[in-house]
């Protein structure tokens, strides 16, 4: 059996994940949870991408945001403060 | 201190008649808080116009949090400055919602420090409501909350505010320790309450008898009803108490009763309980003469939702009883089934009752390892999901086809 990936590195393939396509896709937790699981296989199980999601949230390098459903973002300005 | 008092002749009229006015409220907030001044000029900018001045904010919130805050920010910035950030702070609420005076005080300090003061006690999620505050006082906020021993509540695609009807904290006829399970759902789902990681949001609530007192079953996609499987208790005497008293029985209790259960005959009432269908009508009518039975618990139902994306669904039943005592591993193994197969196939903004009607009952039943069962029919001929396999045999030479 493949050696579990770390949370770091799921939470990385995460932030590039959502970098990669800010303003043309925005990104659930389930989304990330299933892209991360196709990227990583069996080396990554559910509980290590909720602990990655955690970890970026905590880290502040991501947000949650709230547009008709939760999602999750790299922080950015409020368009509606404008 | 605010300077100026507005004149606000439209919202002036919702001072007038009989009631509690809003506008009352917002003015005396308004005589020492300058947020709640600006708030009456907006509103009244708006009763003016017939146009909403609010704009919606998605990103405000405390750090490692993905509910409890809702953002607004006024479209007229610069005539309502004090407004131009407005959000809105669920605040967790007690189970049955019991605080001391003491406590209340204390977070009204705290909104009159960092907000506008005004509060929606409560609000129609079940949380306590801060209307009210700019982007730089969340955090601050939250500290001294909890510090006070509060938390937020949930909002956006997460596990909302657990809720429950007062039970047996003052109800006789609570058939399970709401409190109690509201209390534990809250403490158990913590990780979903406030990490939205679902298709869209998923409420509990908990009443304790089928009163239903929050009306549990048209507003949570888990309602959790009080219910029992034994008969109910009579006590004729003081059934004949009520006659003597000038009750019509026969017409209030007897005939009103929707499975048409029950039999008066001047002396004692006699109830066919396997017809009964636990409305509740005959208890309430006669609270004195009737109870619920010993064998308590609850009805899980499944699906509800108020029309947002879609149209209102009322919940129907997933589990006819169940005893609800802790730790409640029976309840926490099907929600958690529910949550999976949910959140691996439901569409965004797909509430769970959207879902079974996108996905058809009985493949949701046999997704979560439910069999199906009679109770789980909502109304006659309009879910017909169930198919017996048993009764088709395959067509062979010992059975060809006719």
């Amino acid at each position: 059996m493949a050696e579990q990936a770390s949370v770091q590195e799921v939470a990385d393939a995460m932030y590039k994940m959502i970098k990669d396509s800010m303003g043309q896709k925005k990104w659930k937790a389930t989304d990330l949870t299933k892209a991360v699981n196709e990227l990583f296989g069996e080396r990554c199980d559910k509980n290590i991408a909720k602990s990655a999601i955690r970890d970026l949230i905590e880290s502040g390098k991501c947000v949650y945001t709230y547009f008709g459903g939760s999602f999750i973002e790299i922080p950015h300005k409020e368009g509606a403060e404008n | 201190m605010p300077e100026k008092k507005r004149k606000t002749p439209k919202l002036d009229e919702l001072e007038k008649g009989a009631w509690p006015s809003f506008v009352k409220e917002i003015k005396t907030a308004a005589e020492k808080n300058a947020m709640a001044e600006d708030l009456l000029g907006q509103l009244e900018r708006s009763y003016e116009e017939k146009i909403g001045h609010w704009k919606h904010g998605g990103i405000v919130g405390v750090l490692g949090y993905g509910g409890g805050v809702i953002g607004r920010y006024s479209d007229l910035p610069e005539e309502f400055p004090n407004v131009s950030h407005f959000h809105t702070m669920r605040i967790n609420q007690p189970a049955g919602w019991f605080y001391t005076s003491d406590v209340l005080r204390k977070l009204c300090d705290i909104w009159e420090k960092h907000g506008s003061g005004l509060t929606n006690v409560h609000g129609s999620t079940g949380d306590l409501v801060f209307l009210g505050t700019r982007t730089e006082e969340l955090e601050p906020t939250f500290k001294e909350l909890t510090d006070l021993g509060f938390d937020l509540g949930g909002s956006g695609s997460d596990v909302r505010t657990p809720s429950c009807c007062c039970g047996m904290a003052r109800c006789e006829w609570a058939c399970y320790d709401t409190m109690a399970l509201t209390y534990f759902l809250t403490m158990h789902y913590q990780d979903e309450l406030h990490r939205p990681a679902f298709p869209y949001k998923w409420k509990f609530k908990m009443s304790g008898c089928p009163n239903d007192c929050v009306a549990a079953i048209a507003r949570s996609d888990m309602s959790i009803i009080g219910t029992w499987r034994d008969d109910i208790r009579v006590d004729n005497a003081a059934v004949t108490e009520y006659a003597k008293s000038g009750m019509n029985i026969e017409r209030d209790v007897v005939g009103n009763c929707p499975a048409k259960c029950m039999e008066w005959d001047g002396k004692e009432i006699k109830i066919d309980n396997k017809a009964c269908v636990k409305c509740m009508h005959c208890i309430n009518a006669m609270p004195k003469a009737l109870a619920p039975g010993k064998d308590r618990g609850a009805c899980i139902l499944i699906g509800a939702k108020a029309p947002i994306v879609e149209g209102a669904l009322l919940s129907s039943v997933l589990i006819p009883f169940i005893k609800l005592e802790p730790p409640y591993a029976e309840l926490i193994d099907l929600v958690d089934r529910i949550h999976e197969v949910w959140s691996e196939n439901g569409k965004n903004r797909e509430r769970v009752g959207e879902f079974i009607q996108r996905v058809g009952m009985g493949n949701f039943l046999e997704a979560i390892g439910v069999e199906p069962i009679p109770e789980m029919v909502a109304h006659p001929r309009e879910n017909p999901y169930v198919f017996y396999e048993e009764f088709f045999e395959e067509e062979s030479e010992e059975n060809p086809k006719p």
